[in-house]
């Protein structure tokens, strides 16, 4: 298998603070990779290192083979990773359809000029752009809802929304940052399953932010653990599991008051 | 959404084309007046509407657009450039004057936006008072031509009311496409967030720049219309009052959305003439109008609704 998506001794400090430390991740193609970690571990900051939001301090960032250190967000963008956010972001006073078109914006060309004449290759392109928008529209399953507003729809829709525009990037790498939080266990199910989908139709690969042990553990197929910007563990899910550093990381070191963060259990 | 405007539009243009031989000389003056104020609303539309970037300096534009004609089309250097030639001059003078404010302010957002804009406005104010080499100061310049085609010149209210409306046309014509366009979606995105929208693909710099540029192209042609009508031009006539004014005119008949500005210029510039019947009061009343405006329909008269997709299948 080939990889997509490898992080050199990534470190990212905030101040004082190392929020990232020496972070090697290794990612091929096709392949779903859950991140984990108690909060505050690392976990968004490394996906905002990966989409150019952050600068990163140390190391090196290598995606399809080149390395992607120092882009800004729009240029990793449009070289493939396409992410969601944990609080959703959508454009709320825009249509659901036009959320989508915006994520497609990389994808085309149209100018000033284009746009003022509407000439015949910018018409065909905004066709062919409002085609695949309504497919991922009805992919996505929010079938119908393309004129109703983001900040209208109900908030599960909204997640999905999120992930239809992240989609209309026409990502190799898609990164979730906790797609089902705030979801009832009915709805963690379906998304769950959908994400499967997304991974084996589109032929993508996933880096998923996620909380929810059973979603984790479910549908990655290895998992890695950071705890205060340090990779603590890798491995599959059922490694992960009994690794018991990370069940330390989770539930404090029993009896042991020196250590570094022992939480009374 | 689409066939009402179908519909509706053609009505409106012909009302408007067969207004002034109804309302005489005195109203199609006023209406002209208005015109320009429609022009400068579609242009700041775009930087603060569209873009959501705060413009208090959107005079400085208008003023550069009006000094450029003033300038090449005056005894003042004995340059005498046809109209027609000079304006799309005046276009570019403003589309740069725009990039040249809008490259420093790449990095700012709201309220610090706002107010370097304010200075820049000031600043252009301030060298119009005081290069007098250049700009004959608080003198002004004097006897700008007026545009002609052959021996048909336009120097009547009438003439210069057509004039400005087919300028209206054409920038509403712009607007409405680029608004409808890949860059539209773009700057309303980066309205709404400007970090997603980086995340999403868009170049945050290039679009600030171009919303600066564009909104600034309008203001151009405004400014040459508004120097060869008044045949004069006076640093007194590009005021902070000027940005206000057209800020104003745009909050009142809907951010974002271009019939909102006609009738916000309707509003703001006609109605202080309307209301000339009341006298002393009419100040007083106008603003208690706005008051009630802002309490009543907060969002404006005319509010932008997110257009149904014409091109889905």
């Amino acid at each position: 298998m080939t990889i997509l998506l490898q992080t050199k001794g990534l470190s990212k400090r905030f101040g004082g603070l190392t929020a990232l430390n020496n972070i090697n991740l290794e990612l091929e193609s096709c392949v779903i990779l859950g991140l984990i970690g108690p909060n505050g571990a690392g976990k968004t900051t490394l996906f905002n290192c990966l989409t150019g939001v952050y600068p990163i301090d140390g190391g090196d960032i290598i995606f399809e083979n080149r390395s992607i250190r120092g882009l800004k967000s729009h240029v990793t963008t449009s070289l493939g990773i396409a992410r969601t956010f944990q609080n959703i972001r959508l454009f709320g006073s825009m249509t659901a359809l036009e959320n989508i078109l915006v994520g497609r914006h990389c994808r085309m060309k149209a100018g000033v000029w284009g746009a003022i004449a509407m000439n015949r290759s910018t018409l065909k392109e905004e066709k062919e752009a409002f085609g695949k928008a309504d497919e991922l529209l009805n992919f996505v399953g929010l079938k119908g809802q393309g004129d109703t507003l983001a900040k209208n729809l109900p908030y599960g829709d909204q997640r999905r929304l999120e992930i239809a525009r992240a989609l209309a990037v026409k990502p190799s790498l898609l990164l979730l940052d906790e797609p089902t939080a705030g979801m009832n266990p009915r709805e963690t199910a379906e998304l769950t399953r959908f994400i499967e989908q997304i991974r084996t139709e589109l032929d993508l690969s996933i880096l998923l932010i996620e909380h929810d042990m059973r979603v984790v553990m479910g549908i990655s197929d290895r998992v890695t653990v950071l705890d205060y910007g340090v990779k603590i563990a890798e491995g599959s899910p059922e490694e992960v599991r009994k690794n018991p550093k990370v069940i330390e990381a989770y539930l404090g070191r029993l009896g042991t008051m020196m250590g570094k963060r022992a939480v009374t259990a | 959404m689409v066939n009402t405007k179908k519909i509706y539009l053609p009505i409106v243009v012909l009302f408007l084309v067969l207004l002034p031989p109804m309302v005489g000389n005195y109203w199609t003056q006023v209406l002209g007046n208005i015109g320009i104020y429609v022009m400068l609303g579609i242009g700041l539309n775009v930087v603060v509407g569209f873009a959501g970037l705060l413009d208090l300096g959107y005079v400085a534009f208008y003023a550069i657009g009006a000094y450029g004609y003033a300038l090449m089309a005056s005894p003042h250097f004995g340059i005498h450039i046809p109209f027609w030639v000079m304006l799309p001059g005046c276009v570019a003078l403003a589309a740069g004057g725009g990039a040249l404010l809008g490259i420093p302010v790449l990095r700012m957002r709201g309220d610090y936006l706002a107010i370097v804009t304010l200075g820049f406005g000031e600043i252009i104010h301030i060298l119009l008072n005081n290069l007098d080499p250049l700009t004959n100061g608080p003198r002004g310049l004097l006897r700008i031509d007026a545009p002609a085609i052959g021996n048909f010149v336009v120097n009547s209210p009438f003439r210069w009311y057509y004039l400005i409306f087919a300028g209206i046309i054409f920038s509403a014509f712009v607007a409405d496409r680029l608004n409808n366009s890949r860059i539209g979606r773009a700057w309303i995105a980066m309205r709404e967030d400007q970090d997603a929208a980086a995340v999403m693909g868009i170049n945050i710099l290039k679009y600030k720049l171009l919303a600066f540029t564009i909104g600034a192209s309008f203001a151009g042609i405004g400014g040459a219309i508004f120097a060869a009508r008044q045949g004069s031009v006076f640093p007194e006539n590009f005021s902070l009052m000027v940005s206000i004014n057209v800020l104003c005119l745009i909050i009142i008949g809907g951010m974002g959305s271009i019939p909102g500005v006609i009738l916000g210029a309707v509003i703001l510039i006609g109605l202080p003439e309307i209301l000339r019947g009341v006298h002393q009061y009419r100040m007083l009343v106008f603003g208690g109008l706005l008051v009630a405006m802002m309490i009543f329909r907060p969002t404006g008269f005319i509010p932008s609704a997110r257009r149904k997709m014409e091109l889905r299948e």
